[in-house]
């Protein structure tokens, strides 16, 4: 499933918070989005989802424009992850998860064994089956972001967006979850803050001040000068002697 | 939805489930009739019923059957409709507003409907065309026009929402008492007043047939979006992400809810507290999942508002009480328990 957007933007109370954006991203690629905060990362994977109101430009999942998709179809190929998304309702881990299938289901075809085998499974893989009762005001941040993604799983999408999922995870979970990303046979497009996360990516668009500065795989985006120049910060690039990985150690540049 | 729960066959469970429901609610509409200053036996129920409604020709006491059959029976089923109504008002404000103070009380749409009916019913607007519940829908959607528009000026958040309701009824409350000020003589002034409090007493069989149709499909819009209310759990762009039409759904859904506020206010007043604790009360029984939600809600509601109509008759002998005092009086520690235990239970 090919995601592409066409001169894309979004403005709120005429200052562009991202503009004039064009991207192609191929099927089962995994593309990374990297950007210091506030330079439209989160904005690009709303205009990517189809979810921000009075967006300019055009994005188009395969050949059609998503506004003139359906939003249930919308959402039975793409599954999008937000940040921070939270809620005062006493759900269930497993309630959570199944807010997943909704766009797979209507009041005449109600909830089913397969269904209940899809949220089963998507728990698993995140490691949360065994806290599937728990009550979502009781979870940590780690824990409801892993639900997040599990409801996201259990939408069964081919291209999946996720806004920093590895923030607020622990290290083990961190890795965990960017394992169990990029062996999905699906399309992904994942905003990150760790750079070292990001040279995991097949390829790499690196946004600043709304736009995107940058596109390419990860050896070729960050060059030490572009990091200086739009990060801010020097890097040494080091190699792993255990598998010959590149990877870099960050300090800062005085201004 | 647990796994045990989903390995017995859906339809049955659904049948049960819907028999206890209506089993519960013609227990209470029963109880509400047979119950009253005067409470009558239930074989004279049971005959004025079978008179009325297959012809059966039992002798009954005609006052005895004219109370049951002109005055309690409608009372009760509006009093089940309006308690319905209002929990399933509530419900559905609280899942889209995502504000759990969230009722048609608190967000002006009660407010409004009365502005429109006094409008209506003093000054004359619409000049008889429109009809007090005409009257009571165009404020209620006036009022919840201002109420979201007002909001979205300030930010658009859920707190944004309860501030611009708490202003909008203010607005509609304070409109409402200068239209009587400025047109009522005292008698009208004292009878709206007292409308203003709920009141079932005026109650007929015309009622009965706008309440309950009115309720009825509000309650089948609300539970056909049972699973886009549940989506609405992290907010309207999760919602938009899992493939809810926000807009369609936000329209469709308070389209029910000003209708369902605006006929029973125009019915009975304005009653408040069925809306904000009843869908409270309902979640703490069966969790915050619409599909179970909205039955048990529309259910609780109208059981609640039969109870407390039954108590607004008994409670000083030879005077009805007003019911939204008797909601409030019930409601409020009610919900005190409510709050307290479900913290106890987070």
């Amino acid at each position: 499933m090919r995601l592409s957007a066409h001169n894309a933007g979004w403005s709120v109370r005429g200052r562009e918070v991202v503009a004039a954006v064009d991207l192609e991203i191929g099927p089962g690629e995994t593309f990374g989005l990297i950007g210091p905060n506030g330079s439209g990362k989160s904005t690009l994977l709303r205009l990517l989802a189809g979810i921000a109101p009075r967006a300019k430009g055009e994005v188009r999942l395969d050949d059609r424009p998503l506004h003139r998709i359906p939003r249930r179809e919308i959402a039975q190929h793409i599954a999008f992850v937000e940040q921070q998304a939270d809620t005062a309702e006493a759900l269930s881990v497993r309630d959570a998860v199944e807010l997943g299938r909704t766009p797979w289901l209507s009041p005449l075809t109600p909830f089913s064994s397969t269904d209940a085998e899809i949220v089963e499974a998507a728990l698993t893989a995140v490691g949360m089956a065994h806290m599937a009762a728990r009550i979502w005001s009781t979870l940590s941040g780690g824990e409801r972001q892993r639900v997040h993604i599990a409801r996201a799983l259990a939408q069964h999408p081919r291209l999946l967006l996720l806004d920093e999922p590895t923030n607020h995870l622990d290290i083990h979970h961190q890795l965990t979850l960017l394992r169990l990303v990029s062996n999905l046979p699906v399309t992904v497009v994942i905003a990150l803050h760790d750079l070292n996360q990001a040279m995991g990516c097949d390829r790499l668009g690196v946004m600043e001040g709304g736009r995107l500065a940058a596109v390419g795989p990860p050896a070729e985006v960050l060059t030490p000068e572009r990091l200086a120049a739009i990060f801010r910060v020097g890097a040494s690039r080091l190699t792993d002697p255990a598998d010959g990985a590149t990877l870099f150690r960050f300090h800062c540049i005085e201004d | 939805m647990s796994l045990a729960a989903a390995r017995v066959p859906l339809l049955p469970r659904l049948m049960a489930r819907t028999a206890a429901g209506a089993a519960v609610l013609l227990a209470a509409i029963l109880a509400g009739v047979i119950l009253g200053e005067t409470p009558l036996p239930w074989e004279t129920v049971r005959a004025a019923f079978a008179n009325n409604l297959w012809q059966a020709g039992l002798p009954v006491d005609p006052i005895d059957q004219g109370i049951i059959w002109a005055y309690r029976v409608p009372r009760t089923l509006v009093a089940a409709a309006c308690g319905a109504g209002l929990a399933l008002a509530g419900v559905v404000l609280q899942a889209l507003v995502r504000n759990a103070l969230a009722d048609p009380y608190l967000l002006g749409v009660s407010a409004g409907a009365s502005t429109g009916a006094v409008a209506v019913t003093i000054l004359g607007v619409g000049g008889g065309a429109l009809g007090i519940s005409g009257g009571a829908f165009l404020g209620a959607t006036l009022a919840f026009g201002l109420v979201a528009a007002l909001a979205r000026a300030a930010g658009g958040g859920p707190a944004q929402m309860v501030l611009a309701g708490i202003a909008g009824s203010q607005l509609f409350n304070a409109l409402t008492s200068f239209f009587i000020a400025k047109s009522a003589n005292a008698e009208q002034a004292r009878g709206i007043m007292f409308w203003l409090l709920g009141n079932l007493s005026g109650v007929r069989w015309p009622d009965v047939t706008l309440a309950v149709p009115v309720a009825v499909a509000g309650f089948l819009a609300c539970l056909w979006h049972a699973r886009a209310l549940d989506a609405f759990a992290f907010g309207q762009d999760a919602a938009a992400a899992l493939g809810i039409p926000v807009r369609r759904v936000r329209i469709v859904l308070i389209g029910a809810v000003t209708l369902m506020t605006a006929t029973m206010v125009s019915l009975v007043g304005s009653i408040g507290f069925v809306g904000l604790v009843i869908p409270h009360a309902a979640r703490f029984l069966v969790g915050p999942r619409h599909g179970r939600l909205v039955p048990v809600a529309a259910i609780a509601g109208a059981v609640f508002l039969i109870a407390a109509d039954v108590a607004s008759r008994m409670l000083i002998p030879g005077q009805v009480v007003p019911i939204g005092v008797v909601t409030a009086l019930v409601g409020a520690p009610g919900f005190a328990l409510i709050l307290i235990r479900g913290r106890a239970r987070g």
